[in-house]
């Protein structure tokens, strides 16, 4: 598409570098040699920053030991939007390669313009710049105060070609590891400034909750400054301990007017169902008429997942004396997060500077940004001392957004021949995101308990360009001469949901993949074979058929012991990822062994893929066996470890991970491909252990049972 | 009323004030700037803030300062000698096993006390033993390939 309207002899910028032409934005380069690169993606624990460091070595050749990497800052650096939908690589990687290309030109022009020598023929090698036509050698430090990069970026300098890379495509070590298996301060929740207080919130005790009247002279000899705007209640002093234990004191010296506000978490296919909807027509060709067909029809569902990342969600913010507020955040969306704290706050958007801190791994929208507001309404009361607001376990798992419930219904029906002649698709879901600033709201949890409080909008769902969300991967890759795809977002919604890795591709490929596995055997073919009958693709067809032989397809399984299959292409523009699961189904479902293969175009850094693809797919095994967020009519009450568990050491699957090789194909990103296969090779070795399919996940011994028992009704 | 407690963390004698309910792990953050070990949970149930005491694992958010008084604490950053990394760190980097690393402090406290009882653990040894810790960037299968090979390695 993007052909049709660029001619492609007439090069331009790549979309991030067009939104933020000058260089200098980008790139600095010190006197000691140091090339800084600031990016307006984040490190989220994916290595996405060790990924584009290679990229720029390769680009101004140097060492990578040379690229310093920094921080995205809403003030000094690029706006690249959101680090989210595996569209890191994708996004940031051609502007870095650009922007460092620019800035080798520029140091190379500089060098020969001292020489009086021709630039075309001034080489940079491990960042020493020299040139035949003189004895003279020089460097990037050398020149670094010589060469101004306050300009904008030029779209006709060349960049690498995939021979001249050395460092793109090997394996380099994470950046940020080594800091890590030392214990050093890294995360923002080590952070200390100058004079810094430690905050605590006091959350209501349920969604539906009012703050009635609080008690605050419990806490009068702790020290601690009690804050309260309508029901947000919070605390602040200079004492870690001491905040902590005033909000449990706290919590026993107010009074709430809470209300049911939850849907029945045993039925939230009713709930997903009932609407009002917003209908989202996906694909709508003639159904024609299939009459003679045998057909088949399942509903396939999950319920909530949180986020339940390891570290709770934290975030600093300092009301400086120039009427500047600078905060630091764990988000994946900077600028977001900067305009809806401005438009809370009703600021001007460039007083707030928002700077990013690494907190654990984030898998979508959690409480990063929620904490950095509940930061800034804290720190408001102190102008002048930064304050610092770490959430409880109990808040994590309980008020970060979740993942949605989502239920679907497939009707298909296959010709005498086995071949798919119809497909109809509906699911309902909540939206899959409510990012600061969706739908004009700033999204933001502590300003909807504010005196003045703003209401959350229900959540929407990202455009169809960026992958849709309740209808992420809807669409079956397979060829099927009549489809109808239908997705139906719920308008007005109980429970707090947002983006949480893959979206609904989750559920939509678990679907799709499941019903794939039960429509061969009504025909009576191999999964894997029915699969292929009915794919063109030759990518597509390359990476099942990779996984399939790795993981000894065909070959015979131990009793109680079952394999099976699941792909997806994803975004159906993305990467490309088959799993083959094994599972054993005797007491509990225990994941044996997932056989992965990828592809991903060119690969940036192949351990990198593989520990995203390796994570991806564990990650999955654990929702799909154990995780289900629990809550009664009142509150959410999986808000431990123990209500909400996660899967262990002792349960983690064996992975091999294979990639399959396109390094002429652009980089696209690897950190969501395998939640959807995953789940449904998970399944579908299920029905193949147990012979009854499970179609309701999680898939506890419970799930099983309750399948049984419906099976043999 | 806060209290003095005299402790060796690390092999250093270090004397703290601090009230006898509070955490080590938040004496060990704010007091002594050992941010190494991390807080994820409080209750002891994901192994985020795993210090040694006195030789025992032990989550360092479930435990009051007034029960470690005159103890021998070893946090993360006790595990590398003077010049090169503990084994079972440097197995880490070799394997690449980490993402967002919130973890890892945790888990080779952990994995460093296994090596100790049991220098060269098997693969079942090695899940047992840090079968009280949570990863949930997936990172499990990697982390266990390293203290394998921790035990491995020539010393």
């Amino acid at each position: 598409m993007s052909l049709a309207s660029t001619p492609p002899d007439i090069p331009t910028l790549p979309k991030s570098l067009a939104a933020n032409p000058i260089l200098s934005r980008w790139v600095n380069v010190h006197t000691d040699g140091v090339v800084d690169v600031r990016v307006g993606k984040v490190e989220l624990g994916q290595g996405i920053l060790t990924a584009l460091a290679q990229l720029a070595a390769d680009e101004l050749d140097v060492d990578l030991a040379q690229v310093r990497m920094l921080p995205a800052n809403t003030a000094s650096g690029p706006d690249e939007g959101l680090t989210s939908g595996s569209m890191s690589v994708a996004d940031s990687g051609p502007a870095v390669r650009l922007v460092a290309a620019n800035v080798r030109a520029l140091f190379v022009g500089e060098a020969a313009r001292r020489w009086q020598v021709d630039a075309a023929r001034v080489t940079v090698v491990a960042g020493r710049i020299a040139s035949p036509q003189t004895p003279d050698t020089t460097s990037y430090a050398e020149l670094a105060e010589s060469v101004d990069l306050a300009v904008a970026a030029d779209a006709d300098v060349p960049v690498r070609t995939l021979e001249q890379q050395r460092v793109t495509g090997t394996s380099a070590p994470r950046l940020d590891l080594p800091d890590k298996v030392a214990g050093r301060a890294r995360f923002i929740h080590d952070l200390r400034l100058p004079g810094q207080l430690f905050g605590r919130v006091l959350r209501p005790p349920s969604p539906g909750a009012r703050l009635v009247a609080v008690e605050v002279s419990r806490v009068a000899d702790l020290g601690v400054q009690v804050v309260r705007d309508g029901s947000f209640l919070g605390v602040i002093g200079a004492d870690e301990a001491q905040s902590t234990r005033a909000v449990e004191i706290l919590r026993g010296s107010t009074t709430w007017d809470e209300r049911d506000t939850l849907p029945d978490e045993d039925d939230l296919d009713t709930y997903l169902r009932a609407g009002p909807h917003e209908p989202i027509p996906v694909v709508e060709d003639d159904p024609g008429t299939q009459q003679h067909d045998r057909g088949l029809r399942a509903t396939y569902s999950r319920p909530f997942i949180a986020h339940a990342s390891m570290a709770p969600s934290c975030g600093i913010a300092w009301w400086q004396g120039d009427g500047q507020l600078a905060v630091w955040s764990h988000s994946q969306g900077i600028h977001g997060l900067r305009n809806a704290i401005a438009q809370v706050l009703d600021l001007e958007p460039e007083s707030v500077t928002v700077e990013h801190a690494e907190g654990a791994g984030c898998y979508g929208h959690n409480g990063a940004d929620d904490a950095a507001f509940d930061a800034v309404m804290l720190a408001r009361t102190v102008p002048g001392r930064p304050v610092q607001v770490q959430w409880s376990r109990a808040d994590e798992l309980s008020w970060s957004p979740f993942g949605s419930a989502m239920t679907a219904d497939v009707n298909a029906t296959v010709d005498e021949q086995g071949r798919l002649t119809s497909w109809t698709y509906d699911v309902w879901s909540q939206g899959h995101t409510a990012r600061p600033g969706y739908a004009g709201n700033p999204g933001l949890l502590a300003a909807t308990h504010l005196e003045a409080p703003w209401t959350y909008s229900a959540p929407t769902d990202p455009p169809a360009a960026r992958g849709g969300g309740t209808t992420r991967n809807a669409v079956p890759i397979y060829g099927i001469p009549h489809r109808r795809i239908t997705g139906h977002r719920l308008t007005e919604t109980s429970i707090r949901s947002s983006a949480l890795r893959a979206l609904g591709a989750h559920m939509n490929v678990f679907a799709i993949e499941s019903f794939m596995d039960e429509l061969a055997q009504l025909v009576g073919q191999d999964p894997l074979a029915f699969r292929l009958a009915h794919l063109d693709d030759e990518r597509g067809r390359r990476v099942l058929q990779a996984a399939a032989t790795a993981a000894g397809w065909g070959q015979d399984t131990p009793d109680g012991v079952g394999r099976g299959i699941g792909f997806a292409r994803y975004k159906e523009r993305g990467a490309y990822c088959a799993v083959v699961a094994e599972v054993e189904a005797e007491h509990d479902i225990r994941v044996r062994r997932l056989t992965i293969a990828v592809d991903v175009g060119r690969v940036v850094n192949p351990d990198g893929v593989r520990n995203q693809i390796e994570g991806g797919a564990t990650q999955a095994t654990s929702w799909t066996v154990k995780e289900r967020v629990r809550f009664d009519r009142r509150r959410v009450t999986s808000d431990d470890w123990e209500r909400y568990p996660v899967l262990l050491f002792s349960e983690a699957p064996r992975i091999d991970v294979e990639i399959v090789p396109n390094p002429g194909l652009p980089s696209v990103g690897a950190g969501e491909a395998a939640q959807g296969p995953t789940t449904a090779a998970i399944a579908n070795a299920v029905a193949d252990a147990i012979g009854v399919r499970v179609r309701h996940l999680p898939l506890t011994a419970d799930a099983v049972v309750t399948a049984i028992e419906s099976e043999q009704l | 009323m806060k209290q003095r407690y005299s402790l060796t963390v690390n092999g250093a004698q270090v004397d703290v004030e601090a009230e006898p309910e509070t955490s080590l792990l938040t004496v060990l953050r704010n007091d002594l700037d050992l941010k190494g070990a991390r807080f994820g949970c409080g209750s002891g149930l994901c192994g985020a803030c795993f210090v040694q005491v006195d030789g025992a694992v032990v989550p360092s958010c479930d435990t009051p300062m007034w029960s470690v008084d005159h103890k021998s604490v070893v946090t993360v950053e006790g595990l590398a000698g003077d010049d090169r990394l503990h084994p079972v760190q440097q197995a880490l980097l070799d394997e690449q096993a980490g993402q967002c690393g919130y973890c890892l402090a945790g888990v080779l406290v952990s994995a460093a006390a296994l090596l100790d009882t049991n220098p060269r653990p098997d693969e079942q040894a090695v899940v047992e033993a840090l079968d009280r810790h949570l990863c949930r960037c997936g990172v499990q299968g990697r982390i266990v390939r390293a203290v394998v090979r921790a035990g491995q390695e020539p010393t």
